[in-house]
């Protein structure tokens, strides 16, 4: 055994979750160790080349507001970007931006190795050591042992992967990467429960061999959108994506074949997520739909390769031919490297802190897909809070947790240390129920001062937040203390405003209600309103005109906030409770929640069983006052 | 689950007694007694002194209706029971001003307290010491244990699913619409404002049409709850159709959760009974007599009183054992039929199972016994031996404020899309609906939008 050095923090796996976990120890000043299976692969995109859309596009500004990297990264490489969503609401407005995926990783690559305290390395992690419910460092295939205090796992579907396609499969990792075998047996033997899932991914194609006049093109906005809230990229290349559809020639190709698809032979034995199930899943679960729509989409500037979102499968070469080359522009297709799926064991997360440091061992950490979960936000938005409280656990300062209130990262991972799994777990909007506090235009309002008193967020950041803040909140007062009487020059300003006339005296602040009027408007009739950056003028324009729900949902949170404020005593000795119904006592046992909020979450747990842990609770505390 | 808003409960049994008190705790009880009580010479609640009890109305505040006259007390925090502010209206005992007094909390905004919440609360805030604990997780456990079973037996099959009819339009319309938000990208049709609006409004007419008939308890119904019980052809039918032969006081037939079961509603000497008919239970198959008597065990659970019914002319058979099974922990009346017939019954052995029961021979064929029968029941009633239990009664208030904040949220939902306001306000209005309709089912899980979306719609990568 050979001491190879020792750190604070090691990272295994240099993927969304990895990057951001090890940045974060890293600038929240631990010496870290990022290790990777292949220096050339750091921040790899396995499957589509977009970050962001519906609440993944909220995990990225609240990942950039508590000083991640995703979204400086998103910005810096983004070859298109659009908002999505825009007629339904500002709640559920949402970036999504076309990355240019090699670019991408060099970018993260570059920021990873100019990182003070951090080192990069290419290791194959064999096992993690743990001694005495604590983890002492990491050994790889070659023999390095490096010791450290604590270990966090974001090993994305590289656990015992297995990828397939038809009567094909073989042990390996996306991409034709490695899998990483002993690390599973490692972790069995130190007590932790997996699970297999399996995900898949569609073909890339040769742009050469395409039809785009039989498409439909989809550009990106023309407005320059930014992920980050550092960010101050005014002009970028907008490379467009394309559209075009299946029709019943390419559902009966399929319905041909379905004898081929691992997905009914019994190959795959891994539980898929249902929110992006393979062509062959979508034609026989909806057989009634005469066509499903593709998108085509870029995976670089400098490449031909592009992406067939729509259409992940696992049926055999030639039947991916067959079936691609019934679709308008695709006659000629020539596939560069074909759709498969992947296997890949997967830690049970109720087996988690809300920290994601394991329960029962000190100082392991999990995060990503390696919980359970997909997609790169998910995965980013998981690392940067096990990096964050890894250091802090270092540091021996209290953990960092965000509630369901707080972010969708709050959510995220109360679902998945609350609930658990039992498919790939998708963040969306419609799992947030304060989805109105949680807009993606105020993750810095929510989350910069928290990030910035954790030591993650640069001065810099938080100069750049404070003076947003405190611009919306003096232009909230004015406008509050700047009272209209129905006047005729008043009544004369409203009517240019096309708006209705006063009866009776209001703020500035109420006439900026009405839904035909708006900030600029009111601006040029009255004088002692002061220009804003447009950042500004959309908080000022929400707050407003959203008011009465915004308000009640902060109503909701707070009635709730007492419950989660609640906290339960780490030693709490569950079997020592009576009147528990057995299904409570065996869940709370299980899942050991750190407050009566959520404990009240946890499914089987009734509102009697809450009320009688509460009783309970207040009884314990009053014998330690005793 | 909340912890410190304003409680309301009836604290007094129910049909017993001159008077009757509901209790409120919590810091709007105060706030919410003005909202309908007016005092003598228009003394206000916040300003009755603590202790003294002050005369007034209680009077429907839209209407300005009188419901009852009443005696109000006021216990200021944190001299009360609970520690909290905590006010007594004391009215007549009848079962109606005790519910629209209730209902009238309700709608001032209280939350009908869970079971042996008082307790907990007195417990929580200080007011019972340590000894106690153990006494109030009790509470808790056994009221909500009997509560709960009331709550299920009192929500009848037809109001079960017309409410989860409605659930299921709203979670359509929910799920719709966050598909539509969260995969904008996928080709889901649009589903504009006006639309939804369109797909509110019937959905809100079936449930002004429920509160409606809620009112006069037309389909939330109350009644003792008996339970026929007894082998195949023992006479559990004839027996159930001689008491409602006899009577004529047919209220309405209400078929029961499943065509087996079947309900019905007899007054019997002014004891309203709510009796459940186990006998449509067809014994044919095997598996459905053992559907049947599963069913029948769920029946018995919930039953204020049993009829257990056996055959005067044969001896006892395993079924008539296993029937006999059921009793323990259960108020019954032992009817043995048939008894114009030659006896056959091993009567020792009878009384030895039913443990002091009491025993009545009829012969439903003939009439006989069924006054004897009839006057057994209301004796009990009277005598206080079997209580029925304030399930029904609670529960129907329950529902019906249930249902009006369903209304209400439907009416804002409807509101904020004639004002324009975007889709992810309004489908907040929606997804509260639907969460008031699922507490009176039961039904909560927020997991069943996720569900529905994957289900209606066709998303991938």
């Amino acid at each position: 055994m050979y001491s190879a050095g020792s750190y604070d923090v090691v990272v295994i796996g240099a993927g969304h979750a990895g990057c951001e976990a090890a940045l974060a120890a890293a600038r929240m000043g631990c010496r870290t160790l990022l290790t990777t299976l292949n220096m050339d692969n750091i921040a790899m995109m396995p499957c589509n080349p977009a970050v962001g859309g519906p609440a993944k596009g909220h995990l990225v500004r609240e990942i950039d507001a508590l000083g991640g990297e995703m979204g400086i990264n998103t910005d810096r490489t983004a070859i298109q970007a659009r908002m999505l969503n825009t007629g339904k609401g500002p709640a559920v407005h949402a970036l999504r931006a076309q990355a240019d995926k090699k670019l991408y990783q060099q970018t993260m690559k570059e920021t990873l190795e100019h990182q003070a305290r951090l080192d990069v390395k290419q290791l194959l992690v064999d096992k993690v050591i743990v001694r005495n419910g604590c983890v002492e460092g990491v050994e790889t295939e070659t023999g390095e042992v490096y010791r450290c205090q604590t270990v966090i796992i974001a090993t994305g579907t590289y656990l015992r992967g297995k990828i397939i396609m038809g009567d094909v499969a073989y042990s390996g990792g996306p991409n034709g990467q490695r899998a990483a075998e002993k690390l599973t047996l490692s972790l069995k033997e130190a007590g932790i429960r997996l699970m297999r899932f399996k995900t898949g991914t569609p073909a890339r194609v040769d742009a050469k061999s395409l039809d785009y006049a039989k498409m439909i093109i989809q550009p990106g906005d023309e407005t320059v959108h930014n992920f980050s809230f550092m960010s101050d990229i005014k002009t970028r290349v907008q490379v467009p994506c394309w559209l075009t559809y299946t029709n019943e020639k390419t559902h009966q190709i399929i319905r041909d074949n379905l004898h081929r698809a691992p997905l009914y032979t019994g190959m795959i034995e891994g539980t898929g997520p249902r929110y992006c199930p393979s062509i062959e899943d979508k034609v026989v679960r909806f057989a009634e739909k005469q066509s499903h729509q593709l998108f085509i989409e870029p995976e670089g500037l400098n490449t031909v390769e592009m992406y067939v979102q729509g259409m992940s499968t696992s049926l055999p070469a030639d039947v991916q031919y067959a079936f691609l080359r019934t679709i308008p522009g695709l006659e000629n297709v020539q596939i560069m490297r074909y759709g498969y799926a992947i296997e890949y064991d997967c830690v049970d997360p109720t087996q988690l802190k809300p920290t994601l440091e394991f329960k029962q061992i000190k100082g392991l950490f999990s995060a990503g897909q390696a919980n359970g979960t997909s997609g790169y936000e998910e995965a980013a938005a998981q690392g940067l809070i096990a990096g964050i409280n890894a250091a802090l656990l270092i540091q021996e300062k209290d953990p960092f947790i965000l509630s369901r209130a707080d972010a969708y990262i709050g959510v995220l991972i109360d679902d998945l240390v609350t609930k658990g799994t039992n498919e790939p777990y998708r963040i969306m909007t419609s799992r947030a129920e304060y989805r109105l506090i949680l807009r993606q235009d105020n993750a810095d309002l929510r989350l910069t001062e928290k990030g910035y008193k954790i030591g993650l967020v640069s001065q810099e950041r938080y100069f750049r937040f404070t003076v947003k803040r405190d611009a919306i909140e003096r232009t909230l007062t004015l406008l509050r203390v700047t009272p209209l009487t129905p006047a005729p020059e008043i009544q004369a300003k409203l009517r240019a405003l096309g708006t209705a006339e006063l009866r009776t005296g209001i703020s500035l602040y109420d006439l900026l209600r009405r839904v035909e009027v708006d900030y600029d408007g009111l601006r040029q009739h009255f004088a002692i309103l002061p220009e804003l950056d447009p950042i500004v003028r959309e908080q000022i324009e929400i707050a407003i005109k959203y008011e009465g729900y915004i308000q009640k949902q902060f109503e909701q949170v707070e009635r709730a906030g007492k419950l989660e404020a609640k906290t339960i005593p780490a030693d709490i000795d569950y079997a020592a409770i009576s009147g528990l119904s057995r299904e409570a006592r065996q869940k709370l046992e299980q899942i050991r929640p750190l407050s009566v909020g959520q404990a009240s979450r946890i499914s089987g747990v009734s509102p009697a069983d809450i009320s009688i842990l509460m009783v309970y609770l207040e009884q314990r505390r009053r014998k330690g006052e005793e | 689950m909340v912890i410190d808003d304003t409680i309301s409960a009836i604290a007094t049994a129910i049909g017993e007694g001159g008077i009757g008190i509901i209790r409120m705790s919590g810091s709007r009880a105060v706030a919410i007694a003005d909202g309908f009580f007016q005092g003598a010479g228009g003394r206000k609640v916040r300003d009755i002194q603590p202790f003294r009890a002050a005369y007034g109305k209680i009077v429907e505040p839209d209407t300005g209706q009188m419901i009852d006259e009443a005696l109000i007390l006021v216990m200021r925090a944190p001299r009360s029971y609970t520690r909290e502010d905590v006010v007594e209206i004391h009215c007549h005992g009848g079962p109606v001003p005790l519910r629209r007094i209730l209902e009238l909390t309700l709608r001032g905004g209280a939350r009908l307290a869970e079971p042996g919440e008082f307790t907990k609360r007195a417990f929580l805030n200080g007011r019972l010491d340590l000894t106690q604990a153990e006494a109030v997780i009790d509470i808790i456990r056994s009221k909500t244990d009997a509560s709960l079973k009331m709550a299920v037996s009192h929500l009848s099959g037809r109001l079960a699913a017309k409410i989860n009819d409605l659930r299921q339009q709203i979670l359509g319309m929910i799920a719709h619409l966050e598909a539509a938000i969260d995969f904008p990208e996928e080709d889901i049709e649009q589903i504009a404002a006006a639309e939804v609006a369109e797909r509110i409004r019937p959905v809100l007419d079936e449930i002004s049409r429920l509160l409606a008939s809620a009112q006069t308890g037309r389909i939330l119904r109350e009644g003792l709850a008996t339970v026929i019980i007894g082998k195949p052809n023992v006479g559990k039918s004839s027996l159930l159709n001689a008491l409602l032969r006899e009577k004529r006081a047919i209220v309405t037939d209400i078929p029961g959760t499943t065509r087996d079961i079947i309900e019905e509603y007899v007054n019997i000497r002014g004891v309203p009974l709510k009796i459940v008919d186990t006998a449509g239970i067809r014994e044919t198959a095997d598996i459905v007599e053992k559907i049947g008597v599963e069913k029948a065990r769920e029946f018995v659970a919930s039953a204020d009183l049993l009829l257990l019914l056996l055959d005067a002319s044969a001896p006892l058979t395993p079924e008539d054992r296993e029937v006999l099974a059921l009793l323990p922990g259960k108020e019954a009346l032992v009817l043995v039929n048939k008894s114009d017939l030659p006896a056959r019954l091993e009567i020792e052995e009878v009384e030895r199972l039913i443990g002091g029961r009491q025993m009545i021979r009829i012969s439903v064929l003939e009439g006989t016994g069924l006054d004897e029968l009839e006057q057994s029941i209301v004796d009990r009633v009277y005598s206080g031996q079997i209580t029925q239990g304030e399930g029904a009664f609670v529960n129907n208030v329950r529902h019906g404020n249930l249902l009006r904040q369903a209304k209400e949220r439907l009416e804002e939902a409807l509101n904020s899309i004639a004002a324009a306001m975007p889709l992810d306000c309004f489908v907040v209005d929606l997804r509260a609906a639907w969460e008031k309709l699922g507490e009176i089912t039961g039904d909560t899980v927020s997991e069943d939008i996720v569900d529905r979306i994957f289900a209606d719609f066709c998303i991938g990568k």
